[in-house]
């Protein structure tokens, strides 16, 4: 765990990520604590600056207070990102598991599926399955997760394919132990480090589809996101840019946070592969 | 790659691209079927208020009345038929309209691929040229800040700065309204409409083809026949051009085939920013009205279009690099 830390901190990038990351969830969490009431509410007049009438960044078409909305807006992009990344780690871990584990006509059939799901334009699909199921957070959720499993898929088929003919998972065959057991006891435990690093990186796209779905409307009518703060202040960015240029730059600072946390993981979990980048780059 | 052998590729590659567009029809017919509500309400696009005519016609037409798989067929029928069902909202056939708008999305899907190619390759092989230097560590910051910046947030920020504050471009359509024009001013005006949502759609693009293209020129670099040019004395420059250049190329081929979805899927949140009239913002419009069937087939053609730009893909691979296996 040491040797882990150590070596994520020699990537300077990934540490100021972390501490981005850090602020971006103290400030999902305290949301309720210095914006207490609901982020619907008016707090003062409408489109006022940055600044003014108590309101750091300014208010919206309707006299809303826009940090409040950011804040909020935080709890669900962190909470869609991380809740849908979980669905997809389940969906593709257990495909990737069954095609690189069992092969042959399996293998085929899933790799077909997969590739399936990356030929076509999963932005359309998510949009389509949201309209159609109604916007809400389970359908939000589902329809993330549904676009974004097929990487996963991949990764984990490859790792399995490549562990399967290994010594250690012989010597569970030869033991008797069920392939279920040494499947998820065995093998997926030494899968773990990129399905980590693919994890991370996940949940930084999780939360950009999710503004950009909540963006076009399909996001809950009941909750504030970051994406409908922008959608709303689209329309009337020549009156007031602060509308769409703070929520944008929350979308910014927390994807970029998470692909360097993603870049620190994968130096830290994969040493050689990080001293090899090291050396060409 | 021999002559002989093409056409087998390529029946191959049809078959596969046959195959997912039924794919796409099938899934399209399940997503109507499980949606909440009545199928008919669905494919009206209105559920509840529909008029109940119009939903007895639907039901007729699709035999809804029938068994699932008899009503599978039927749709499949008319999918391939062209028919890709009708929009009550809009009083005309979807694949009129979407047909109607195609032209607008490929001149700026075209556009900002284009953009990307040549300006991601360029700054890819400067950066490989130059490892260390500035245009290094400008595609590193770049690659970084467009993987973390949303599409629809870029294009609002462009319009703010260049239409709002500079006033040098327009922020919307694709021409000026009310100002008679001819010949290459019309030309020119497009082009003055197309520039900002192109470069949305292009700069995130431009990041990912810069960072594949100097990756795979650093390693095609090391290679012995490279190295075997060089002892020849082949000039740097044509070394740079001819050996490691063209092969670099290939990478950013594959990609371009396996982002071909995602830029028209960046399309409608573009063509929503700029009120580009094209399919995106055909399928935004539909979306505000809650028209099913013109979104179905907003699906259905991107998806069509991306298989064919995939066979086309294949096909200048194979053309490119003799060597490749393609069976």
């Amino acid at each position: 765990m040491r040797d882990f830390w150590r070596r994520y901190r020699r990537n300077k990038g990934a540490v100021v990520g972390l501490v981005a990351l850090l602020a971006v969830m103290f400030m999902a969490a305290t949301a309720p604590i210095f914006f207490p009431g609901s982020p619907w509410d008016m707090a003062g007049a409408p489109f006022m600056p940055p600044g003014e009438m108590g309101m750091l960044l300014g208010s919206d078409s309707l006299g809303r207070d826009v940090a409040a909305g950011i804040a909020h807006g935080a709890r669900i992009s962190l909470m869609v990102g991380a809740v849908s990344t979980i669905c997809a780690l389940f969906v593709g871990v257990t495909l990737g598991a069954v095609a690189g584990y069992l092969g042959g006509f399996m293998d085929d059939a899933v790799m077909r599926f997969t590739e399936f799901f990356q030929t076509i334009p999963s932005f359309v699909l998510a949009i389509l399955l949201v309209a159609i199921f109604t916007p809400t957070i389970g359908s939000v959720v589902g329809a993330i997760a549904i676009v974004s499993w097929p990487p996963v898929a991949r990764v984990v088929r490859a790792e399995f394919l490549s562990l399967r003919g290994r010594e250690f998972v012989q010597a569970a065959e030869v033991l008797g132990k069920s392939r279920m057991a040494i499947v998820v006891g065995d093998i997926l435990p030494n899968a773990l480090s990129p399905i980590i690093v693919l994890a991370s990186l996940m949940v930084a796209s999780a939360i950009l589809l999710e503004s950009a779905l909540s963006f076009l409307g399909l996001g809950d009518p009941n909750l504030m996101t970051w994406g409908f703060l922008i959608g709303s202040g689209r329309s009337v960015i020549r009156l007031a840019w602060w509308m769409s240029v703070f929520p944008g730059l929350a979308i910014f600072i927390t994807v970029l946070s998470l692909n360097l946390v993603g870049e620190g993981l994968s130096d830290a979990l994969n040493p050689r592969l990080a001293r090899q980048r090291g050396g060409s780059a | 790659m021999e002559a002989a052998k093409l056409p087998g590729f390529l029946a191959r590659r049809l078959v596969k691209a046959v195959i997912v567009v039924l794919a796409i029809v099938v899934c399209n017919f399940l997503l109507v079927h499980a949606a909440p509500g009545d199928p008919a309400s669905v494919m009206a696009g209105q559920s509840g208020a529909a008029d109940p005519l119009f939903l007895e016609q639907l039901r007729r037409q699709f035999g809804l009345d029938q068994p699932l798989h008899v009503q599978l067929w039927i749709y499949l029928k008319s999918v391939l038929m062209l028919d890709l069902g009708f929009s009550h909202r809009q009083q005309m056939g979807v694949a009129t309209l979407i047909l109607e708008r195609l032209p607008a999305t490929l001149l700026l899907t075209g556009a900002a691929f284009t953009f990307a190619v040549v300006g991601g390759v360029t700054l890819g092989a400067l950066a490989a040229q130059r490892v260390g230097t500035w245009a290094d560590s400008f595609i590193t910051v770049l690659a970084l800040t467009f993987y973390a910046t949303p599409l629809f947030w870029v294009g609002l920020m462009l319009v703010l700065v260049f239409s709002v504050w500079l006033e040098w471009l327009p922020s919307f359509g694709m021409s000026s309204v009310g100002v008679p024009m001819q010949g290459i001013e019309v030309v020119l005006d497009v082009a003055r409409h197309l520039l900002l949502p192109s470069l949305t759609l292009g700069l995130f693009y431009l990041a990912v083809y810069a960072r594949l293209t100097r990756a795979t020129m650093l390693e095609v670099a090391d290679q012995d026949f490279v190295k075997t040019a060089r002892a020849k004395g082949v000039p740097e420059g044509r070394i740079t051009r001819a050996h490691i250049l063209r092969n670099a190329l290939l990478p950013v081929i594959t990609f371009a085939g396996i982002q071909a979805g995602q830029l028209l899927g960046g399309s409608i949140l573009v063509e929503t920013v700029f009120a580009w009239p094209g399919i995106g913002r055909l399928a935004f419009e539909a979306l505000l009205s809650r028209d099913y069937p013109v979104l179905l087939g907003v699906f259905f053609c991107t998806s069509v279009i991306v298989v064919l730009f995939n066979l086309a893909t294949d096909l200048l691979y194979a053309v490119i690099d003799p060597r490749v296996e393609v069976g």
